[in-house]
């Protein structure tokens, strides 16, 4: 979607800031930060971070679009909410740095084959077609995200641990063929279909209102 | 003990012959012990969980628990619903916390839900909670002792509680730094709950495990390196992705770092089930990678 980038760049010239604030998840939050570093030492991966969480919140004020939003930084968060936990503002800085992974994702600027990003799309896949997630398939997916001869190295590599699921009934190897799904599949695409509608239209509105 | 009745939903990991099937089997167990009725939400689906923000922005993500939320109300009233799993009770409160105070939020998701004719209110979605919080609040930890038909004596537990069952909500009373009601738990069930577990809160790298295995593993390393040092014989988790990430990369993290990790991780709803009478297969320890011999022998006694 780099026609919505370009049109955001253009609308928000001059403010990252108040593009984040309007069209990123919690994003009204951001300017709260006080640059404590709480949050970047409480981080479990913080030390893998490009910009950890103190430093991303200080870009976005310093007007560094690019340098965040193409940033592999927000997704090395595990969901540990242990900066929500301690954050002395009470910022939301978990689903802040989701929504700013989800964005630059929607911008066409998320860092190609972060893996992490990768999976997310592939576990999202699973719910878009069948309403739960099939462990199996994704699992396999992930593995052979980078070709057949790879795939077969990755499987292999994990083929003691896929063995002990399954004699521990843990994973069912019908999965591949079907499995655990929703009934009202179609009616979960026509939710998700309208609710991504929403969401664009929030954003192409320039987002008018929070 | 007085009959109780909640909605629920699984969660797609303790589905049948998922990743977390034993957890469910023992969940049943308990329940059935502690006279639980548990009234699945017809065709609920996934809640997202922490990973979906990839695929799915805020609206779209939200949409899910939303529809979970309204079919509960549908089918099962104002019955609160008890979620197993701490993704899916974190993401359930999360959608009903914007519901509840971002206006542009419920009008997106009640857009979407009338596409399949249902909808959210404020002030009129019943309530999610953990399955800990009905035992805990509801039940009691006094209770679940006084009943117990043995004690799961001679056995050391480090209670792992992990985040997500911890923060950002937590269990009410609990700090986020120490949450105590696990090693409670364990106490209660008679066996002895490792004092100052440093791990207690620890992440287990949660999804990133498949994604960032490498970082993932020196995590969980650490996780269990505590629980040694601790004394314990075996790891108590209340969560289905901890209980994953902890038992069964152990082979993976002895050849990387070179440890002899060969440590059993079971779910609370085992040691309950166990100390209720149930029998090692009741409670899902069929369901152990790594086998809980100490425990399995206390459940065939």
């Amino acid at each position: 979607m780099t026609q919505m980038n370009q049109a955001m760049i253009e609308k928000y010239r001059s403010s990252f800031l108040k593009e984040v604030e309007t069209n990123v998840e919690e994003g009204h939050w951001v300017k709260m930060c006080m640059q404590c570093g709480v949050c970047s030492g409480s981080c479990p991966l913080g030390p893998h971070w490009e910009h950890p969480p103190q430093e991303i919140f200080m870009m976005i004020r310093a007007n560094k679009r690019d340098e965040v939003l193409k940033s592999s930084s927000m997704w090395f968060c595990t969901s540990c909410y242990n900066c929500i936990a301690r954050c002395p503002r009470g910022l939301p800085i978990t689903h802040i740095m989701h929504g700013l992974a989800s964005y630059s994702k929607k911008l066409g600027l998320a860092p190609k084959s972060q893996p992490t990003e990768s999976f997310g799309q592939i576990f999202w896949n699973s719910i878009a077609s069948n309403g739960r997630v099939n462990e199996l398939k994704i699992g396999l997916a992930l593995q052979f995200k980078d070709g057949f001869g790879q795939g077969v190295k990755n499987a292999m590599a994990q083929k003691d641990l896929g063995m002990a699921m399954m004699k521990t009934k843990r994973m069912n190897p019908m999965e591949f063929f079907g499995g655990h799904t929703c009934k009202d599949k179609s009616g979960i695409a026509r939710m998700l279909k309208k609710a991504q509608e929403v969401e664009d239209q929030h954003i192409a509105n320039y987002g008018a209102g929070k | 003990m007085a009959k109780r009745e909640y909605s629920y939903y699984p969660g797609c990991s303790s589905q049948k012959k998922a990743s977390a099937d034993n957890f469910m089997r023992s969940a049943n167990a308990m329940c059935d012990a502690l006279d639980i009725t548990l009234k699945e939400i017809d065709d609920w689906n996934c809640c997202g969980a922490s990973i979906g923000y990839a695929g799915g922005g805020e609206i779209p993500r939200l949409s899910l628990s939303a529809r979970n939320i309204a079919l509960s109300k549908q089918q099962h009233g104002d019955a609160d619903i008890i979620a197993p799993c701490a993704a899916c009770w974190i993401a359930t409160k999360e959608a009903e916390e914007r519901v509840e105070h971002n206006p542009r939020v419920r009008e997106g998701i009640n857009a979407a839900l009338a596409e399949i004719g249902l909808k959210v209110e404020p002030a009129q979605m019943p309530k999610t909670r953990h399955m800990v919080e009905m035992l805990v609040e509801d039940i009691g930890l006094d209770t679940i002792a006084n009943g117990k038909k043995k004690g799961l004596e001679g056995l050391t537990i480090a209670g792992y509680v992990g985040c997500q069952t911890n923060r950002p909500f937590g269990i009410a009373g609990e700090s986020f730094e120490n949450p105590k009601y696990l090693d409670n738990m364990v106490e209660a069930v008679g066996a002895k709950a490792v004092d100052r577990y440093a791990k207690k809160v620890a992440c287990c790298s949660g999804a990133l495990m498949f994604s960032e295995p490498e970082k993932g593993q020196a995590l969980v390393r650490d996780i269990i390196e505590a629980a040694y040092d601790g004394g314990a014989d075996m790891i108590v988790t209340p969560c289905q992705l901890c209980q994953m990430n902890v038992e069964s990369y152990q082979t993976d993290i002895n050849k990387r770092f070179g440890t002899k990790f060969n440590i059993p991780v079971v779910y609370y709803t085992q040691l309950i089930a166990v100390a209720y009478g149930k029998s090692a297969e009741e409670a899902g320890l069929d369901g152990q990678i790594i086998k809980a011999t100490k425990l399995e022998a206390l459940a065939g006694k």
